[in-house]
């Protein structure tokens, strides 16, 4: 019986592909998705394959799909190394520089869509967006300037008597760091989200008598929380994987996930052990991201 | 209206606090200018000596020409193939209405949903376990599974505000698909798909995170600056690193100003 229940869910999984592969070939708009498709199937997904096939292959060979060990794995999980560290301080740089610049963003976004008027909005955003043309390892080495020893903030205070602050290399210049490089990811789409509310909609609750706390409380946050989650949901999962803010900024203060990876498959060749690492990380994103689209439940969270 | 007016001193709030967001985020690039155009060996500032030398040194270094040629080669590349399977991709994303496209919109945003460092090492692994050698040709390959669905989505905006009864109206008047295309669909989609040539250029141009693990001996700006800021202070990292921001900064200007005349003439015709 459960054999063949299972055939039969596999019947209709190879037919669910089968009518997939026929939308694509046999429609113009499939047709037309066909060399991205290409595209994701050779650079996104057979990538990905080959880390899940390595991540499971003897330690420090230099083949896939040729043996099966879940060595690799038991090696991040035994206490044995400084690996499990290392997943804590990438989750929990995630986690509070998506906080962080979700309080930052809030009132420029709010600023955008509402407040300047078309064409300074125009500007701005413009202005938001740029950064995103300059390579992040310039702008963080701007911080270093700014903060370093006789650099221009240490400069500047010992003009008038004072010294900057020593916090070059720690964690906290990590986070500091993090938020800088992913501000205008949380933004642009808390823009799209505020965008979303019918400035009637706030007017008629302000002229109903509501205050303007409650305003934003009832009307406007819940109608902006798409944008937002998706800023937060960006945000977090890019800030999981950072590694330019903690190789420039942090020194070798703390080591970040992606840099145990990086380690691993450049200078230790360890390839299998560095594959093991980064399925964990893509597991613990794609749960994330999974938990933010199906659990959170936008009026639960915001009391209606 | 009412309600801003009512929120003045939440306006003014919003001003200022967007104000200082933004000063954060240029401060570093400032700093980068100043410390470029200081004249000894070592920064320290106040700046005692003001010069040009380090620009000087930088442009006309042999090293930096080559790097420059290789971000400039790999930047046009990404930027001629994007644009091409992004166009396409929009065409899919936004003009016709097929029984895929709920699941190609989804999974066209995965690689941006990603962190740009660990594809890059995926990437690596996979061009070493293929047996590839790492070259300009490899990065332009690791760009383009990031910047293709970028340029995608901002072609596909474009699409949007296509009006499709306009190629049925040429068909009906017995053009054929090949001059529907060029003549009809082309010509009013211009606007996005230079949109996304910019976009495609600019993210190629800036990228550090996936030419770091993927350009193997062709250096790239990002790459090489990166390489020098680890090796301890030269003055030829914040020179060259504002001379590639002023690169981005003027072709956006430009590139965004030729965008607003193509429209501006569309809207008049």
């Amino acid at each position: 019986m459960e054999s063949d229940s299972k055939a039969a869910s596999a019947v209709k999984k190879a037919g669910a592909f089968g009518q997939w592969l026929r939308d694509v070939v046999q429609t113009q708009g499939g047709r037309c998705a066909i060399p991205v498709y290409i595209l994701l199937l050779l650079g996104f997904i057979a990538p990905l394959v080959m880390v899940l096939a390595f991540a499971f292959a003897t330690p420090r060979t230099f083949t896939a799909f040729t043996s099966f060990t879940l060595e690799n794995f038991i090696h991040i999980f035994d206490g044995s190394s400084s690996v499990l560290m290392s997943y804590v301080w990438a989750l929990a740089f995630a986690a509070l520089a998506t906080a962080i610049l979700t309080v930052v963003c809030y009132p420029v976004a709010v600023g955008m869509v509402r407040i300047f008027g078309r064409r300074c909005s125009m500007v701005i955003s413009v202005l938001f967006c740029f950064p995103l043309f300059v390579s992040e390892n310039v702008r963080l080495y701007g911080w270093i300037l700014f903060f370093m020893k006789n650099g221009i903030l240490d400069g500047t205070l010992k003009m008038l008597g004072g010294a900057g602050p020593d916090i070059l290399y720690t964690p906290g210049m990590i986070l500091f760091g993090i938020c800088y490089t992913y501000l205008p990811y949380m933004l642009f789409p808390i823009v799209l989200g505020v965008a979303l509310v019918p400035q009637d909609l706030l007017t008629a609750a302000r002229d109903l008598g509501a205050s303007r706390f409650r305003t934003w409380r009832e009307i406007e946050l819940p109608l902006a929380m798409p944008g937002v989650l998706i800023g937060m949901l960006i945000t977090f999962v890019l800030a999981a994987g950072a590694i330019s803010e903690s190789k420039i900024l942090g020194g070798q203060s703390v080591v970040v996930i992606t840099n145990d990876i990086d380690i691993a498959l450049t200078y230790s060749q360890n390839w299998p052990q560095g594959s093991a690492m980064a399925v964990v990380l893509m597991i613990v994103i794609a749960a994330v991201t999974l938990y933010a689209f199906k659990k959170i439940d936008l009026e639960k969270i915001l009391g209606r | 209206m009412e309600y801003t007016k009512q929120g003045k001193h939440t306006a003014e709030f919003i001003w200022i606090w967007t104000i200082i967001v933004l000063g954060f985020i240029y401060l570093p690039v400032v700093c980068d200018g100043i410390s470029s155009l200081s004249k000894g060996r070592y920064f320290s500032f106040p700046i005692k000596r003001w010069a040009l030398d380090w620009w000087a040194k930088t442009v006309s270094s042999m090293e930096i020409g080559e790097i420059v040629r290789n971000s400039l080669l790999i930047a046009f590349v990404v930027t001629i193939l994007s644009t091409i399977i992004g166009f396409c991709g929009a065409l899919a994303f936004a003009r016709f209405n097929w029984r895929g496209r709920k699941l190609f919109q989804k999974l066209i945003l995965l690689p941006i949903f990603f962190p740009q460092p660990v594809l890059g090492l995926a990437l690596l692994l996979l061009f070493n376990t293929a047996g590839i050698t790492l070259s300009w040709h490899t990065a332009v390959f690791a760009h383009l599974i990031w910047i293709t669905p970028v340029v995608t989505l901002v072609i596909a905006i474009q699409v949007y505000g296509f009006d499709p009864t306009l190629e049925v109206a040429a068909r009906d008047l017995g053009a054929s698909k090949f001059r529907i295309f060029r003549e009809i669909t082309l010509p009013l989609l211009w606007p996005g798909i230079w949109s996304g040539m910019l976009f495609a250029f600019l993210l190629s141009w800036g990228n550090f995170s996936l030419s770091l693990y993927t350009t193997g001996v062709d250096n790239t700006v990002p790459k090489w600056l990166y390489t020098k800021m680890i090796a301890g202070y030269t003055p030829m990292v914040p020179t060259l690193g504002t001379l590639s921001t002023l690169v981005a900064a003027a072709v956006m200007i430009i590139g965004g100003l030729c965008v607003w005349a193509v429209r501006k003439k569309q809207g008049r015709a």
